[in-house]
């Protein structure tokens, strides 16, 4: 019998830094004291800090067992719709931790810079070219950062006409981040429901399309998996009105060197290189979001920006029009590394194989799993897949339930409860990383799952039973916050 | 999560279309969450209730209620001025799901017009109208 | 391509499942006038061999050590940071794991942000930190923009002497909401004049940088008792994290948030970033807070664990009216500064915060020694403001080309200092450095 790829082993508990230590330990060879101690006036200088006292060997016990908890893309098959958990190559990491950049101070005068500024330079073209854009800027730390930067460049457009408009169109299979983005940019979200083939019709867009609307935010491929097959007639409609469109382009990674935004009617969008182009998801970031843009908005892009003169590249402010800065410096400069590192190793035609892949991959686990979970859209898809609970649900089976006992069958489950367009959603996202035989184990996984669901639905309920810890009270953790040690 | 003939929906209770429930005591109308809300919720976890002395018209939000998962607006099933809100679900939260008639009420409101009242569902016809919306989800 | 597994095999053997013919049909929902036509226009793939050679040789043209002596701090500061760091940091599961949702198999993310909220928390004396923002600028942008929302106000007054691309980040995060951003002046002294505070009225937030940008320590209990008569929030933002590993917190003065910059504690300086933004505030602002937040809880079994917590304040859950719109942070930095705090621990911590004291002590005397001007009178932590005779711009050049940066020159940020160099000094630069430059000067 074939093992199960999910199984138990030895972890080891570790309590928190401070239940452990003792007196006097240091983990940390201080630089040498080479001058005297210098006097400082006692009111300006507080308590000592009540941090742990561990040596090196507590630290790296702590940390390594803490390590062993976590399950991440080197682990398994990550497959988080909409995350693009992709294999972060290693290669990627050794340069990111180069001296020359890692070590290198923002305020160096460009002529001591060359390397960083080349990089940034050759980056944003990389990417320009990639979405089929006329510029783009790299500042951005963050996906969501990328939505607020770009939804700004539409208000300081419209305001550099004179216009003020309050609304803005946001599909209802948008990610959170999208209603939160216009709002922090004082727009209005104003919703538009997407059809029965899970995309948004130029109907319904025109429906709601006036001349009050700045633009409508698209993530195309949409939160369902599908090409927003309607864009061209959607953005006329939008143009039309004196609008502008911004592309979520969270799931570049269906369509690259196959789509070219630019061309589509996008005016603006932005890229996440911690999903499409490979940079790790470091539990919580660090990422990054570069805003790509069509000629008309790039007077309105962050400054500075990265020029170049006679192949010496400097820093240039000259651009009145500029939104000014969002990050402190010129953004996530040791992830823009990694994503330069990715696109210089895979080449053109690689990179649309990645795109091709990815699609298949979503298409093979989409006619696999159909019978087994209910496929609210039954259509081609793109690099992610949308199931449902339905099937279940007649035993008493939720998605959360299925989700937990994927976890002790060694997969991570895919996302969960989102697009809320779909009740009890699974999104499934498998990326080009994973070969045909990961994924026929996870189809066997799955399949078993529904299985259990019938005829054992206690394993889902009570899962999962191999991890760390079982599951956590959520509620208690919200009723009665504690959140330090 | 109950189904429609095991909610518990008094019949001495009126009840809005967003599952608030109002209860007239004398001159002040008592409001909170009926039972399906707070089946639909499951656990509450945070409760927050406007200031006494202020105002809101019929259908206007007033307060705010989350679960781990889920943030729900609740509105006034009846216009007027709020004369007493329960400071006891600040600490106690979970009250609305033990208790929503009774130690989980919200708010104490003085009516602007008491008629208002009469617009809202019974017992038996919000019960109809829950039976229906599970009905459609079903499909 | 080693990133790619598929074999044609695996190929044909899906497509005959998906029932399609060729992978181009796969993206038939792909209208033909969206389609691209020609292939991308970029370089041809590199082997790793010769990407190895490539980036040895862009990262051959910066100025770092220990060939250059860079004496710049101004919100990027050089730290010495121990192999042991970098390596658990380095650690796969660490780095290629997402946003802990799914907590069980997340603990160890969990735990180690619910330890750095808490260290975050002991170094600034505040009662609660969230699990990080994009960095100290964006921190300073949100918890001015959280002061906004608590008080329903759309005035702040932000200080001059908060560093410059700070000012900048937060006028372009209120520019759309059209609130108003008013700059406080300074004093001779270096610090902020807080009585510009007096005529102004409506405000939500009053914001001040200690150590502020000339590196002078301000003076937070009058920031504290000015905002407290004007019935606005105080903010106290920093650049250098350090420097509450010997100086009073602010949190012991009463502040309602403190915000800054983390990239002190163990985080390369990486050309600006990635970094960490510290954000930590009263536990009674709690539901206003933007970020994640990491709580302690128990599983079915009674066994401690941790989720994030309070998530209906975030994005996901409440969209248009979450306090934020973060999602991706800088979670692994976070965990970075984690280690590092656990690595110096409390006994290090001090000395390595007074080393950094003495050593920029020791450089503003040599310098004052040799007839060069301390511009400013006020204490300082590990940067000063000098002020340099009228031709010091050639010096400064001949000084480059010896490979050592003499500070950062200060009027086009500050146009009434000309002639004046903020230069900053940690634990990394030895006596002998500090010699070398003040004779480079000299001569």
């Amino acid at each position: 019998m074939k093992e199960k790829l999910g199984t138990t082993g030895l972890v080891m508990n570790e309590p928190l830094l401070w239940e452990r230590g003792g007196n006097g330990r240091c983990g940390f060879s201080i630089p040498r004291r080479d001058v005297e101690s210098f006097p400082i006036n006692e009111d300006l200088v507080g308590p000592v800090p009540d941090f742990p006292e561990l040596s090196e060997v507590d630290v790296v016990r702590h940390y390594t067992r803490l390590s062993q908890w976590n399950y991440g893309v080197d682990t398994g098959m990550y497959p988080l719709g909409s995350c693009t958990m992709k294999y972060n190559p290693k290669v990627n990491e050794k340069y990111a931790n180069l001296p020359g950049f890692a070590g290198a101070h923002p305020f160096l005068p460009p002529s001591m810079a060359q390397g960083t500024l080349k990089l940034m330079y050759d980056l944003e073209h990389f990417l320009s070219e990639i979405t089929g854009m006329d510029a783009t800027t790299l500042q951005p730390a963050a996906g969501a950062q990328g939505e607020l930067t770009g939804t700004m460049l539409i208000y300081a457009f419209l305001r550099s006409k004179g216009i003020h408009r309050s609304k803005f169109l946001i599909p209802d299979t948008a990610h959170g981040t999208n209603p939160a983005s216009v709002s922090l940019c004082g727009f209005h979200p104003v919703p538009v429901k997407s059809n029965e083939d899970g995309i948004l019709a130029p109907e319904a867009v025109a429906e709601v399309m006036d001349e009050d609307v700045a633009g409508i935010l698209v993530t195309n491929p949409n939160t369902l998996g599908f090409f927003e097959e309607n864009i061209r007639e959607i953005s006329e409609i939008v143009h039309g009105k004196g609008g502008l469109v911004y592309c979520d382009g969270a799931n570049m990674n269906a369509v690259m060197g196959i789509v070219e935004m630019g061309k589509i009617g996008v005016d603006v969008m932005h890229l996440n290189l911690h999903k499409t182009f490979s940079t790790p998801h470091g539990g919580g970031g660090p990422g990054a979001g570069p805003v790509c843009v069509k000629k008309g908005l790039e007077p309105f892009l962050p400054v500075p920006r990265v020029v170049q003169e006679e192949g010496t590249y400097r820093l240039s402010y000259d651009y009145p029009g500029s939104i000014g800065r969002v990050h402190s410096f010129y953004g996530n400069f040791g992830v823009m590394i990694k994503a330069y590192s990715y696109i210089l190793s895979m080449g053109p035609d690689n990179l649309k194989k990645a795109s091709q892949l990815a699609v298949l991959n979503a298409n093979y686990i989409k006619e696999s799993l159909k019978a087994a979970f209910n496929l609210p859209y039954d259509r081609p898809c793109m690099h992610e897949c949308v199931f449902s609970d339905k099937k279940q649900n007649v035993h008493k089976i939720t998605t959360l339930d299925v989700a937990k006992r994927l976890i002790d069958c060694g997969f991570h489950p895919p996302t969960i409860y989102f697009p809320l367009v779909v009740a009890g959603a699974m999104m499934v996202e498998p990326t080009e990383s994973e070969s045909k035989e990961t994924l026929d184990e996870f189809i066997e996984t799955c399949k078993a799952i529904a299985n259990e669901a019938e005829e054992d639905p206690d394993l889902l309920h009570e899962a999962p039973k191999n991890a760390k810890v079982r599951r956590l009270d959520e509620v208690t953790a919200a009723r009665q916050p504690c959140l330090m040690g | 999560m109950k189904s429609v003939d095991e909610l518990n929906l008094p019949e001495d209770y009126r009840f809005a279309e967003d599952h608030e429930w109002a209860k007239l005591e004398g001159d002040k109308v008592r409001v909170g969450l009926d039972d399906y809300a707070q089946d639909q919720l499951q656990a509450i976890v945070y409760v927050e209730l406007p200031q006494v002395g202020d105002s809101f018209k019929k259908g206007e939000p007033f307060g705010v209620v989350e679960s781990v998962k889920v943030v729900v607006d609740c509105y006034m099933p009846v216009g007027g001025e709020i004369i007493a809100v329960n400071t006891a679900l600040v600490n106690s939260p979970q009250l609305v799901n033990e208790s929503p008639y009774d130690e989980g009420w919200m708010i104490d409101v003085k009516p602007t017009d008491v008629r208002e009242m009469d617009t809202l569902y019974t017992s038996e016809s919000i019960r109809e109208a829950i039976l229906e919306k599970m009905e459609e989800e079903g499909q | 391509m080693r990133y790619l597994p598929h074999t044609d095999d695996d190929i044909s053997a899906m497509l005959k499942v998906v029932g399609v013919g060729s992978l181009e049909e796969l993206f038939s929902t792909v209208p033909e006038d969206c389609r691209k036509k020609e292939p991308l226009d970029l370089p041809d793939p590199l082997t790793e061999w010769e990407l190895n050679q490539h980036m040895a040789s862009l990262a051959a043209t910066m100025a770092t050590m220990p060939e250059y002596k860079v004496f710049v701090g101004a919100g990027s500061y050089e730290h010495f940071v121990p192999s042991s760091v970098l390596s658990l940091l380095g650690r796969s599961e660490f780095v290629t794991s997402y946003t802990p949702y799914q907590p069980e198999v997340s603990q160890g993310t969990l735990q180690g942000i619910f330890e750095y909220q808490t260290l975050i928390c002991r170094l600034l004396g505040m009662e609660v930190a969230n699990a990080s923002m994009y960095d100290g600028a964006s921190a300073l942008a949100e918890a001015l923009l959280m002061a906004t929302r608590i008080s329903k106000k759309k005035k702040v007054a932000i200080s001059r002497l908060i560093h410059p691309h700070y000012r900048e980040v937060v006028k372009t995060y209120l520019w759309p909401k059209e609130y108003e951003v008013l700059e406080l002046p300074y004093l001779k002294d270096g610090k902020t004049d807080l009585s510009a505070l007096d005529g102004m009225t409506e405000l939500a937030a009053i914001a001040i940088q200690s150590p502020n940008f000339f590196g002078c320590i301000e003076d937070l209990a009058a920031l504290r008792k000015k905002a407290s008569e004007r019935e606005a929030m105080s903010i106290a933002s920093f650049t250098e994290a350090l420097a509450y590993g010997l100086l009073k917190n602010p949190g012991s003065y009463g502040v309602d948030i403190v915000c800054g910059e983390g990239q002190s504690l163990g985080i390369p300086q990486s050309f600006g970033g990635p970094s960490l933004g510290i954000f930590a505030s009263k536990m009674n602002y709690i539901r206003s807070m933007p970020g994640r937040l990491v709580g302690k809880t128990a599983d079915k079994d009674g066994k401690r664990g941790f989720v994030l917590t309070l998530a209906t304040r975030e994005q996901h859950i409440r969209r248009e009216r979450a306090t934020s719109n973060i999602c991706t942070n800088q979670g692994l930095c976070a965990m970075g500064a984690a280690i590092y705090m656990a690595s110096v621990g409390k006994n290090g911590l001090r000395e390595l915060a007074k080393l950094n004291y003495d050593k920029a002590q020791y450089l503003k005397r040599r310098l004052e020694e040799a007839a060069f001007k301390i511009r400013f009178v006020s204490p300082t932590f590990n940067e000063f403001v000098v002020e340099f005779p009228s031709n010091f711009e050639q010096t400064y050049n001949r000084l480059l080309d010896q490979k050592i940066v003499a500070g950062l020159p200060l009027a086009s940020y500050y146009p009434e200092l000309t002639n004046c160099y903020l230069l900053g000094v940690t634990e990394t630069k030895t006596k002998e450095d500090m010699d070398i430059l003040v004779r480079g000067i000299e001569s």
